[in-house]
């Protein structure tokens, strides 16, 4: 890695100024990201501003139909979390299947949808269960937040502090992941609410993103069979080495099958 | 940049360049070899280390992140010439052939019985070996030695 200023403030404003005075800043929290792009020279900032030493940015809480999760939350704990496998089993099963148990304990909430890989597994649920970022300089609504690959709606410098999610019905997430690294090659989150179904695809496409006819079918009727067949288009997902976008297209179909089928 | 850690029980303080990695600190700086560097990418689990009791991966974490921690390295766990049960266990069950991967595996049991306890499934070790590679045993006889070094450890109220 080149050298790089290193800082580690006591609060989010320290952090935000520090960062607004690093030149090229970056933000680290479990650093599971950001540190093997460091490695491979992706990613080379003048300053690391660790959010890891700020108090108050871990932790859940339950207040009626919404789950907030700190940013600096990891994966570990919000896969063994009582409350979340209360209200949402599907979020806990997402969590409990990142990586591997030595990559659960150091990897956030926060930092994965900060950095928003198009593969990762966090920004499905947050857009399917219709979730509330919160941040350093506001609110935004999991619909506005995700823009595309590695793109949020996050300003320089804007700092995720934790998430909202609304509690649903049912809610389960079924991904096909990639044997060596983890990731998604499909992931599908489903989540069922008095108002209707949301489905969220990762893995598949540039970012994660809706799918408006699974919704609409489920919505109507939330069953494997109502979904039966249902295929992404093709035109609108990656080929890489590991998947073509027809193969991403119809493993889509077989993930959103199984999320149905699980769901509780 | 000054930082203050706990190694294996040894408080201590170490002017440490902010981009150096924690398993860098141990094995270059301090010369403690027993934590292996396997990948470098957070995918092989031969450089985990406990940090506050709980497994990560040292090629992962900057050293200055560590500041405050407790680690616990491979050197930390026998008590003088007394292995520790896990280890003893490794070697009674030959849970290792070229021994590369064997630090990482061996803090990856203990995490696991931090875990899931002392009563271990095969199929619930296997499970939670994903992050740590072995290219040599096939991995079973390292199944058979973390199942019995939790049973060891539990006897020995380790």
């Amino acid at each position: 890695m080149r050298e790089f200023a290193y800082a580690r403030p006591g609060s989010v404003a320290e952090a935000a100024s520090t960062f607004a005075g690093g030149g090229e800043a970056a933000f680290i929290a479990g650093g599971h990201t950001l540190l093997p792009a460091m490695k491979s020279r992706l990613r080379m900032p003048d300053t690391l501003v660790d959010l890891g030493g700020i108090p108050g940015l871990a932790g859940i809480a339950r207040d009626g139909d919404t789950l907030t999760i700190g940013a600096l939350t990891t994966h570990a704990t919000v896969a063994t979390d009582a409350a979340v496998a209360a209200a949402i089993p599907g979020l806990a099963s997402l969590a409990a299947g990142i990586g591997d148990p030595q990559v659960r304990n150091r990897g956030t909430l926060g930092g994965v949808i900060a950095n928003n890989d198009p593969a990762a597994d966090y920004p499905a649920a947050v857009l399917a269960l219709d979730a509330v970022v919160t941040t350093s300089a506001g609110r935004h609504a999991a619909d506005d937040y995700f823009q595309g690959m590695f793109t949020t709606a996050l300003t320089d410098g804007e700092i995720v502090t934790g998430v909202t999610f609304k509690v649903p019905q049912a809610s389960a997430y079924a991904k096909f992941r990639h044997p060596a690294s983890r990731y998604a090659v499909v992931g599908i989150f489903v989540a069922r609410f008095a108002a209707g179904v949301r489905v969220a695809v990762t893995g598949a496409g540039p970012g994660v993103f809706r799918w408006a006819e699974a919704e609409a079918a489920l919505s109507a009727d939330f069953s494997a069979t109502a979904v039966s067949g249902l295929t992404l288009d093709p035109a609108d997902l990656n080929t890489d080495i590991h998947a073509s976008a027809e193969y991403r297209g119809h493993l889509a179909g077989v993930m959103l099958g199984q999320a149905v089928t699980a769901a509780r | 940049m000054q930082t203050r850690l706990t190694i294996n029980g040894t408080s201590q303080t170490h002017d440490v360049a902010p981009a150096t990695l924690l398993v860098e600190l141990l094995r270059d700086d301090l010369g403690m070899t027993g934590t292996h560097i396997g990948c470098d990418t957070s995918q092989c689990g031969a450089c985990n280390v406990l940090i506050d009791g709980v497994a990560m991966k040292s090629c992962t974490v900057l050293a200055v992140q560590a500041e405050g921690k407790a680690i616990t390295t491979i050197e930390g766990l026998a008590n003088g010439d007394t292995l520790h049960p896990m280890q003893a266990a490794f070697r009674e069950h030959h849970g290792l052939q070229c021994g590369f991967c064997t630090p990482g595996m061996v803090i990856a049991g203990l995490e696991i019985v931090r875990r899931r306890g002392h009563d271990l499934s095969a199929e619930d070790i296997a499970h939670d070996l994903e992050g740590n590679l072995c290219r040599c045993t096939g991995y079973m006889n390292i199944i058979k030695a973390i199942q019995a070094g939790a049973k060891a450890m539990e006897a020995h109220n380790a």
